[in-house]
């Protein structure tokens, strides 16, 4: 039988649509893929197995009875712990929501399964998605694919190594800084974070409000546009969702696909994501890249963005003080652990202060903190008013660069994956290796990453950033594809091809104990 | 400089509900410290001719009609809840003795 668990989506919807493989097989595949590799990666908190073959037959039945399904029936997916599922506990990475299980679905859940994906389980992450590693998990890291001493990534470490491992060939992510995009670049997967409001954010347990936005984490960029067009659209219970029509991201995608799609299309290299502090080998792939979009006709330009120097700043005041109000909900009293102070009396005050106390790691004590701090009364206008006015800033240049250009491209994140514990002691450099990413999100811009090579030093993956301007998420899909044909037509592979075979457990598994 | 200090700290945490041990204090009083040092840059270019934005697209008035639409039962509201007294939340005592 063909080999299910390599396969794109948009390859195994094909499969599924003209009766060659089953929904239960396609989802067996992967199931026994997981039991074989997650022992080595962890990248799921649940595994719904049961749940899963059961939605995958009943999925097939009606295929079988002739119903008109959608383009991803029956094609499998694994979903990031921040969103809240009927049937799976759903923790964020917290402690405090350990073996929470939502009243109701996220819109996004909802509407996958509604298209008849299957729910594989939920992913590791860090901590309520404060992190760039998945180190800050209350129920341990994620390891990279690539190398199992690596960090996959953060905050959704374990929907893009969930990928990455082939594991599941969709997931759900989100990006309040970088969440999707860093962890694609450094596991050598697809991550887009669409236009603020875009995807509803209906369920997904709040980080910053502000920031945050849901979207596809994939192996190619046709399969982000297929689950794009499941997940995108106006969601009434989410008051800043956009009331936007939208185009079909997978036409856009496809058209990408198409000879010339890069012939005479602005892209802009923005200065201050180029310079110290990036990893020799991806600035060099970055070069090459660039080099190669040139040869297919693109017009390469240097842009410049002078303030995004500030946006590491402007984020963690902004990010904090939304996470210190929103995170004020976990009070011990509606949902979650309710943890007793050792001694003294039982008042709800301090019932709720032992409960946070037990319930929070040390990531987000950090950043409640911080963003108590901020928004203190005498502090506010210096550090939350201040970095409200950067994101004004920062807007500015997105402004400016988009009159001159139609894209911007960056690395996605300044280094290759970095090993555990490299970053734990320093939180400032944690938050530094963000620089790239975070500007889209304090603008609302839809952002992209894919894979554009290894680096020369450490044979790990490097990830291009592609960003547009607000609302032309599709434009973000067709050069996207563009560029991704272009780069394995010049390599003569995909980049995941080239990831080290991780199926040491299945190997002894039918070697029956002979190692 | 900032000048963060523990008392300020364990302020904060009394304030954001975080019974913090001692040791916690002392180490966030120095990591504190380093990043409102580091994030207080925002203030160079924060001049007041600039704007604030709150959101990254602007959305003003956003209204539905006034129309009833099915919502949690009693149930599925409790059933994630630490403790529960019939149809209620039950929470410790909300006032002091003291």
């Amino acid at each position: 039988m063909t080999n299910l668990i390599n396969q794109t989506a948009s390859a195994l919807a094909g499969l599924l649509a003209d009766g060659t493989v089953s929904s239960v097989d396609v989802t067996r595949a992967h199931l026994d893929h997981i039991d074989a590799v997650e022992p080595d990666v962890h990248a799921f908190l649940h595994v719904a197995s049961d749940a899963a073959l059961a939605t995958a037959a009943r999925v097939d039945a009606r295929r079988a009875a002739g119903e008109k399904l959608g383009p991803l029936a029956g094609v499998p997916i694994a979903i990031k712990d921040v969103l809240a599922t009927l049937d799976m506990p759903s923790t964020a990475g917290s402690k405090i929501l350990e073996g929470w299980i939502p009243p109701y679905d996220a819109t996004v859940v909802k509407r996958i399964r509604d298209a008849d994906l299957i729910p594989l389980g939920k992913t590791n992450m860090d901590e309520f998605a404060m992190g760039s590693s998945t180190e800050h998990s209350a129920y341990g890291p994620t390891h990279n694919p690539w190398d199992l001493d690596r960090i996959p990534g953060g905050s959704g470490g374990g929907s893009a190594a969930a990928v990455a491992a082939f594991e599941a060939p969709l997931a759900l992510g989100s990006d309040t800084g970088g969440s999707i995009r860093q962890p694609a670049a450094v596991t050598g997967s697809v991550g887009v974070k669409p236009t603020y409001g875009g995807v509803s954010r209906y369920g997904a347990i709040a980080l910053a409000s502000s920031l945050d936005q849901v979207g596809p984490v994939t192996r190619t960029v046709l399969d982000a546009a297929l689950l794009h067009d499941v997940i995108g659209g106006h969601d009434p219970l989410d008051s800043t969702s956009l009331t936007d029509v939208w185009p079909s991201m997978t036409a856009a995608a496809q058209a990408g696909l198409k000879d010339g799609a890069l012939k005479g299309v602005r892209v802009g290299v923005i200065k201050e994501l180029n310079g110290a502090g990036f990893q020799p080998g991806v600035k060099q792939r970055f070069e090459e890249t660039l080099a190669l979009l040139t040869a297919a006709g693109a017009i390469v330009s240097e842009v410049s963005a002078p303030n995004f120097e500030y946006a590491v700043s402007a984020y963690y005041l902004i990010l904090p003080a939304e996470a210190s109000s929103n995170l004020a909900r976990f009070d011990s009293v509606r949902f979650g652990i309710r943890v007793n102070p050792d001694d003294g009396p039982l008042t709800s005050e301090r019932v709720m202060a032992a409960t946070r106390d037990a319930g929070f790691g040390d990531e987000v004590k950090r950043r409640i903190i911080l963003g108590t701090y901020a928004l203190s009364a005498g502090y506010y206008d210096a550090y939350y008013g201040s970095a409200q006015k950067v994101r004004t800033l920062i807007q500015r240049d997105f402004a400016a660069a988009f009159d001159q250009v139609d894209l911007l491209v960056s690395p996605t994140a300044p280094t290759t994956a970095f090993k555990f514990g490299e970053k734990l002691a320093d939180p400032m450099a944690m938050y530094l290796n963000d620089i790239t990413t975070i500007p889209a999100n304090l603008a609302g811009i839809p952002g992209m990453s894919l894979p554009m090579g290894l680096a020369p030093e450490d044979g790990l993956p490097v990830g291009l950033q592609v960003m547009a301007p607000a609302r032309a998420d599709a434009r973000l899909y067709t050069f996207g594809a563009a560029v991704e044909q272009l780069l394995e037509a010049h390599w003569g592979h995909t980049l995941l091809s080239q990831a080290p075979a991780l199926a040491h457990t299945e190997m002894f598994a039918t070697e029956g104990g002979a190692v | 400089m900032s000048e963060i200090t523990a008392e300020q700290v364990a302020h904060l945490a009394n304030l954001a509900r975080i019974d913090l041990s001692s040791a916690e204090i002392d180490r966030l009083t120095i990591e504190l410290g380093q990043i409102v040092d580091s994030v207080a840059k925002v203030a160079e270019v924060a001049t007041p001719d600039v704007p604030a934005t709150s959101h990254p697209m602007p959305l003003t008035n956003v209204f539905r009609d006034d129309v009833v639409v099915p919502s949690l039962s009693v149930e599925q509201a409790l059933s994630g809840a630490p403790d529960r007294a019939g149809d209620k939340f039950r929470v410790p005592a909300i006032l002091d003795e003291e």
